[in-house]
């Protein structure tokens, strides 16, 4: 017979039935407290978004860094959340990948319970909550920053969330970068960044934000050309999530390739 | 002192059956029909927001007839266990024959236990597979007794007269237009004369193996349910 957990009423949280039935399955709920362990696990780096009119763009590179060894050159960090949202992660890419995984199972419990969606509000609070839930692992320089955006159906434009390690929330407007390179693709994002871009504009933008954080960063990926790996770019709009197909994301990359070749700092913007 | 009556356990079993039946036989019916894509569930049901067919899990569907907070504890349950499972290992390695056993064990148990009332539900579990044999539909009854059913089936009121029905006019490989014809058409059969069931009422879903997305389960709009009818 399924035990007492199983049939309880009022909770539609996949996260703490979790809690309650499989404890050890949460991410994080292993924090020993044995000092640091930042360069034990892979980290992952860079990860930028924009909003475009109707929609919003999110772009991760490929590159995994253990240290100063390269631990992955091909590394996902662009997850579909659900239909309408998306979510990418820097930091800690082990419990950050199983807290996407646990952040996708959420979403899809709570609709599969209460027959409807989350607003897009209840979603970015729930990914805080699980997110404060790694602080331990977090002090131990295990930490999992996120980067949440989605199409938000009611307001039907596109929203960005990003976090810190406590699980505190901020809604970010126009475009936001997380991870190691973020500065520096935030700064490429001020100067090419317009609200009134297209879709394939902003997809532009965001390779060649990613582009100058690799420019600067050690632990960010450039594209590489010999292997042909390429970001991942997903988009959101009311048609629901889309991955960019390699191919499309390949030829955009090329275009921003062959304009560095005569401008290897990339676009210059007008001064005035 | 007073003493207890004795109730032989045949009697006390055959009560407790039969007080689950007549529960059970007062709602409407559900029919669960396989078609060429997949699996279709239709039910008779008034209600926008209660529903009696729901999704469980990627691949896995889930009907039922009775006490509507009895088989919404049971769903919530179903849609936790197969949740659980698909987190801790791999979404591929939950099935809808251990959903089955599990849903047989609580009812088996409900049923015999002297504390409780038994359930007055029915369900149907159904998996759609890659193809048309991977499909699987299990049918569980009020005392947790599992029963594998091949192209079609019908639980609540009046079964009988509809699982004729669609005993007698049921082929395999339907088209989804005919499969939704046929279980609505054989859903009236519970009244002589038949009647027609309005298409307001209908609640219809499908899995359909063919949906590109890992969750097959689809609920159908009343605009296709209508068309279908035509």
């Amino acid at each position: 017979m399924l035990p007492e957990p199983f049939t309880a009423a009022g909770s539609s949280s996949f996260a703490d039935f979790l809690a309650q039935q499989s404890p050890g399955l949460v991410p994080g709920a292993s924090a020993r407290g044995v000092g640091d362990l930042t360069d034990v696990a892979p980290h992952g780096t860079t990860i930028v978004a924009a909003t475009f009119p109707g929609g919003v763009v999110m772009a991760g590179d490929r590159r995994a860094t253990m240290g100063n060894v390269i631990a992955q050159r091909d590394i996902e960090k662009v997850f579909p959340a659900d239909e309408y949202s998306c979510i990418g992660i820097a930091g800690s890419a082990g419990l950050a990948v199983e807290v996407v995984r646990l952040f996708q199972v959420e979403l899809e419990h709570y609709e599969k319970l209460e027959g409807t969606e989350l607003s897009a509000d209840g979603k970015a609070n729930r990914l805080a909550a699980l997110i404060r839930g790694n602080l331990g692992l977090a002090m131990q320089g295990l930490a999992v920053v996120p980067l949440f955006a989605g199409f938000d159906v009611a307001t039907r434009i596109g929203r960005i969330f990003s976090y810190d390690v406590t699980g505190g929330r901020y809604e970010e407007h126009a475009f936001h970068a997380v991870g190691s390179g973020s500065m520096f693709a935030r700064g490429a994002l001020k100067k090419l960044y317009r609200d009134d871009l297209s879709e394939t504009e902003t997809i532009t933008a965001t390779l060649q934000a990613l582009y100058d954080a690799a420019d600067d960063d050690s632990a960010t990926g450039g594209p590489d050309l010999t292997r042909r790996i390429f970001p991942v770019v997903a988009v959101v709009t009311a048609d629901g999530y889309r991955r960019v197909p390699d191919d499309e994301v390949g030829a955009l990359a090329d275009e921003v390739i062959g304009a560095r070749l005569v401008r290897p700092d990339g676009p210059a913007a007008p001064l005035n | 002192m007073s003493m207890p009556f004795y109730v032989s356990p045949e009697q006390l079993m055959k009560d407790r059956a039969d007080f689950a039946r007549k529960g059970i036989s007062r709602g409407r019916s559900v029919a669960v029909v396989q078609y060429a894509d997949g699996v279709l569930f239709v039910a008779e049901n008034p209600s926008r927001a209660l529903h009696k067919i729901s999704e469980i899990y990627d691949r896995i569907g889930f009907a039922a007839v009775g006490r509507y907070n009895e088989f919404e504890n049971l769903r919530i349950a179903g849609v936790r266990l197969a949740d659980l499972r698909g987190y801790s290992y791999d979404r591929r390695d939950v099935t809808g024959r251990s959903l089955a056993n599990a849903y047989a064990q609580t009812l088996g148990t409900i049923f015999s236990a002297g504390g409780e009332k038994p359930y007055e539900v029915e369900l149907f579990v159904a998996e759609v597979g890659d193809d048309a044999s991977g499909d699987q539909i299990y049918r569980l009854t009020y005392d947790g007794s599992v029963a594998d059913v091949q192209g079609y089936g019908v639980m609540g009121g009046q079964t009988e007269q509809v699982e004729t029905h669609l005993g007698e006019h049921y082929t395999e490989g339907l088209d989804l237009t005919s499969a939704i014809r046929l279980a609505v058409e054989s859903l009236g059969q519970d009244a002589t004369p038949a009647r027609t069931v309005p298409a307001g009422d209908l609640e219809v879903a499908t899995l359909d193996r063919t949906r590109p997305q890992p969750r097959k389960f689809k609920r159908l709009t009343d605009e296709t349910v209508n068309q279908a009818l035509g």
